[in-house]
């Protein structure tokens, strides 16, 4: 397969290239991205706001293809859950959404009393021109609620500009709460998404070692708890792009220092409580408490690990998540499960990500920014790999040539981070890569599934 | 700029009463016409769907797709940007048309315009025009333009929308033969094979327009597939011009413009209208039409499948007996079910749709003229107004996609899983509605699982029932 001339520069094989790799830019038009818009960014971050009334303002599909589709949990409220739309029609098009979209959300805050609303543009609002913002504060004025726009219009940009729009929209929570003193060593989760309920293990991480967790954002999220976010004396912002810009503004305007973490895998979720303790220095018993938490949970996955390891080890992955941070991570896991990364990709990485992914991953891997399909499975068959770890748009790839699959996206259903995330992680990647089914795929027919990864033709 | 939307879908219908009264839709029952039209160009032969408008469309359009048929389902788009949005696409359809063709090597190209595209006033004409004026070449794959606004219509709307442009694009006329159009609709993987397999027991060369059972259900690969095996062939595609008749499912389609009526008044293949073959009577009009055409009787296997359905329906008929349905879904997969719940003695108490033919509910009576006034038959509604409707109804099960779990769940009913999308199963693409076979299939999933569900429920545990 060729690769498309205009896509060239965002593919490098390390150690073969000196360039740095080409990123941050448009799709090619006619490549099949597996990046979606930039309303799916702001939807994907806000969507976990319990509580919130979440209206999308435009034609029915961006609210239909988004009804109920992530593992993101709730402790209580199931407002989210639902899908509210505009669904606009014709004659909206030609004379304005306005009144609609106006009616719509009196109508909504009435039967579902939610604690804000969020307001979602469309591509079609961007054109038609509605004036989201009026209609918003004249609701909230009525409601006596936050009514909050989220600029999301799908064709402005990137999945990226959809994140910092929602970062927009959540900040005007922010600092809204009656008290207003700091709280003793207290932090803000950002970007963790409660997948399975992941922001509750980490969250639990936190209060054992004597942390103070103020508000999540946005996993499992309360708007209340949002609205008194600044309170919080460090943010630990998980998730390379999609809450860094939130992170910024309230280091700008709140002077809370952010501290970049990931909850992936034993060393990173370890880094991520060190990282805190080590900041609230003034007591030591927080760190103390942190190393016997990581001994005692190391000690208790360690030893199914090794077994894992056993299977896996000589195994090679690709990779193709939506952020690079979250790639780093999964190269560092895998690697301790004894596996090889030959293929990693990201749809929104930066330059300065792709820099470190040269610097963790062997010469001769694969980096791809912004892949299409055909170059996945390309780079897949041409690596050999025995696991694609990505999303439900990967799965299929993967699946159509015998090869093994993670689903490491939103739609998961199973816990992936902390500790006991990584022992989940180790036995789906081991269930899949050593399930017997591969003897009859084509592809490996043929082939016999040796547990040491030397796999030999059969004669 | 041009917000007036290229007319080729129909305006709906608003002569059926209103059950929608809310201002939003809460949880639709209905998805956006671009995804019909990709799902009707998956199912032809080496034929890639091309979004005109914004990446996200394609995304969300691929993964709902890929969530229900496990495959993969590549769909371009020409990736709007602000400038595009502004000045035009035209220089992103140039481009994204040329690597489409130099990656995939499709050998149609269907291209679907988004509301994007189309509130902008996109002249899909003159794209084509000024594309092929510059770039056409021998082999150069065929393009269609099929107009879906999102504002507009539903899944459905797109979808035979796209059949229509397929076969106004490519079919061209001559002698009459024997062949025989099928355009079913919006039905499963399964139900196509089963339908390409009565056309050939009939003995009957057929178009079966869109035909995605390989290729959206294909076997695994030894070499990634750029585009998978199967589909309409596009000379199929082309001879339907010349066949003797045109089948077309689908009761609400009556007054609409479709492949049937295109093909009618050009080459004047006549049209037959067809409800959805799902239950006996529906089938028996179905399999009547093909004696007909075909001059053959009924072959004995299908009258063996008939005789043993009747057979089966009398041995459980006493664990269906006045049961109460919520049926919902595309309108005339909700009129075909309807049509066969009445025949088993269940009733139907809610028939819905998201969907607005203004044709819902005469469909619904003209095929089950004995149910009950006490039948709701709601069109153009959303979830909520279907709990709504389902709170005061009581009913024992619903029916239809995996979409009303979450009612299913609070109502603590049992939910049997048809049409689409079912994405909390595996198989979605294997469920057989259709013929006398599918009407087996789903008898006894309703019947095994309205036992299931006495069986869990029931304090004594009978093991024989």
């Amino acid at each position: 397969m060729k690769i498309l001339d205009d896509r060239k520069q965002q593919i490098i094989r390390h150690g073969l290239h000196t360039a740095p790799i080409v990123c941050e830019k448009h799709s090619v038009a006619g490549s099949v991205s597996q990046r979606a818009c930039v309303f799916c960014g702001s939807r994907v971050v806000l969507y976990p706001i319990t509580d919130a009334l979440h209206l999308v303002h435009g034609p029915i599909g961006c609210a239909a293809y988004t009804w109920d589709i992530r593992g993101a949990q709730s402790s209580g409220e199931q407002l989210y859950r639902n899908s509210f739309s505009t669904d606009l029609r014709e004659m909206d098009v030609i004379y304005g959404g306005e009144k609609k979209l106006y009616h719509a959300l009196c109508e909504l805050i009435d039967a579902h009393q939610p604690r804000a609303a969020f307001v979602y543009s469309t591509c079609i609002v961007g054109v038609i021109g509605d004036d989201v913002g009026a209609v918003c504060k004249r609701v909230a004025a009525e409601k006596n609620i936050p009514v909050l726009p989220v600029h999301s219009e799908g064709f402005k940009g990137t999945k990226k500009d959809g994140y910092r729009a929602a970062c927009e929209a959540v900040y005007q929570l922010i600092g809204t709460a009656k008290d207003n003193g700091p709280i003793q060593h207290s932090i803000n989760i950002l970007g963790d998404f409660n997948l399975a309920g992941e922001t509750w293990i980490i969250r639990d991480y936190y209060r054992r070692i004597g942390i103070n967790v103020v508000a999540c954002i946005t996993g499992d999220a309360r708007v209340d708890d949002i609205r008194q976010a600044h309170r919080a004396r460090l943010n630990l912002v998980q998730c390379s792009g999609s809450m860094a810009a939130l992170g910024a503004m309230m280091e700008r305007d709140y002077h809370i220092p952010l501290k970049r973490v990931s909850y992936f895998g034993i060393e990173d979720m370890s880094a991520a409580l060190y990282e805190a303790a080590k900041f609230f220095g003034d007591d030591p018993e927080i760190l103390r408490r942190a190393e016997k938490l990581v001994r005692d949970e190391v000690g208790k996955i360690y030893p199914h690990l090794r077994e894992f390891r056993k299977k896996l080890a000589g195994k090679k992955a690709a990779i193709y998540v939506g952020g690079a941070f979250k790639a780093f991570s999964l190269v560092r896991a895998l690697k301790m499960l004894g596996m090889r990364t030959a293929v990693v990709g990201s749809q929104t990485g930066g330059p300065e990500d792709y820099r470190q992914l040269q610097e963790i991953c062997d010469p001769g891997t694969v980096i791809v920014d912004d892949a299409t399909p055909l170059e996945l499975a390309q780079f897949c068959l041409e690596q050999d790999v025995d696991l694609l770890i990505g999303g439900v748009k990967e799965r299929p790839i993967a699946y159509k040539m015998g090869i093994a699959f993670c689903d490491h996206n939103h739609e998961r259903k199973e816990p992936l981070a902390g500790f006991v995330g990584m022992l989940n992680f180790a036995r789906e990647v081991c269930n899949s890569v050593t399930s017997p089914v591969w003897q009859f795929a084509p592809r490996r027919r043929g082939r016999s599934l040796s547990a040491t990864g030397n796999r030999e033709m059969a004669a | 700029m041009n917000p007036l939307p290229s007319a080729s879908l129909p305006l709906m219908d608003d002569d059926e009463p209103v059950f929608h009264h809310a201002v939003a839709t809460r949880n639709a029952c209905k998805l956006c016409t671009p995804l019909g039209a990709c799902l009707a160009f998956r199912g032809i032969e080496g034929c890639l769907p091309f979004l005109h408008g914004s990446q996200g469309c394609a995304t969300y359009i691929r993964r709902y797709l890929i969530s229900h048929f496990r495959e993969p389902m590549d769909i371009a788009a020409s990736n709007f940007s602000e400038q595009s949005a502004v000045f035009g696409g035209a220089s992103n359809f140039h481009q994204g048309i040329q690597n489409v063709v130099k990656g995939y090597r499709p050998r149609l190209i269907g291209v679907a315009t988004t509301c994007l595209s189309e509130t902008i006033g996109e002249d899909l004409r003159l794209l084509f025009h000024q594309y092929f004026s510059k770039h056409w070449e021998e082999g150069h794959p065929e393009m269609v333009h099929v107009s879906t606004p999102s504002y507009s219509g539903t899944h459905m709307d797109g979808f035979h929308a796209a059949v229509r442009v397929v076969i106004e694009t490519l079919a061209v006329g001559g002698p009459r033969s024997r062949r025989v159009n099928l355009f079913p609709g919006m039905v499963s993987a399964a139900d196509l094979r089963y339908l390409k397999e009565i056309l050939s027991g009939f003995n009957l060369p057929h178009t079966l327009l869109p035909d995605y059972s390989d290729s959206l259900d294909g076997p695994s690969w030894g070499e990634y597939h750029k585009l998978p095996e199967g589909g309409t062939p596009l000379d199929a595609i082309r001879a339907g011009g010349s066949s003797q008749v045109s089948i077309e499912f689908g009761r609400t389609l009556a007054e609409k413009n479709t492949a049937g009526t295109c093909l009618e008044e050009k080459f004047s293949v006549p049209r037959r209208l067809l409800g959805l073959p799902i239950g006996i009577r529906e089938s028996d009009a179905f399999f009547k039409l093909l004696e007909i055409v075909s001059g053959h009787t009924l072959p004995a296997r299908h009258e063996a499948e008939r005789g043993r359905l009747v057979d089966a329906m009398i041995d459980g008929h006493k664990y269906v007996a006045r049961k109460k349905a919520v049926v919902y879904g595309e309108e005339d997969l909700v009129v075909g079910l309807a049509a066969f719940l009445a025949e088993i003695g269940v009733e139907p108490v809610i028939c819905a749709s998201g969907g607005r033919s203004g044709r819902l509910i005469e469909s619904i009576q003209a095929v089950a003229p004995e149910l009950a006034a006490g039948c709701r038959i709601m069109s153009g509604v959303d979830f909520m107004d279907i709990a709504e409707a389902a709170a005061a109804a009581k009913p024992d099960f619903m029916l239809g996609s995996s979409k009303g779990y979450l009612l299913a769940r609070k109502l603590q009913i049992p939910l049997v899983r048809v049409g689409f999308p079912i994405h909390d199963r595996i198989g979605g693409q294997r469920v057989l509605h259709l013929g006398y076979r599918g009407a087996q299939q789903l008898y006894d999933r309703i019947v095994n699982t309205l036992l299931e569900h006495k069986q869990e429920l029931s304090h004594v545990g009978y093991s024989y029932l």
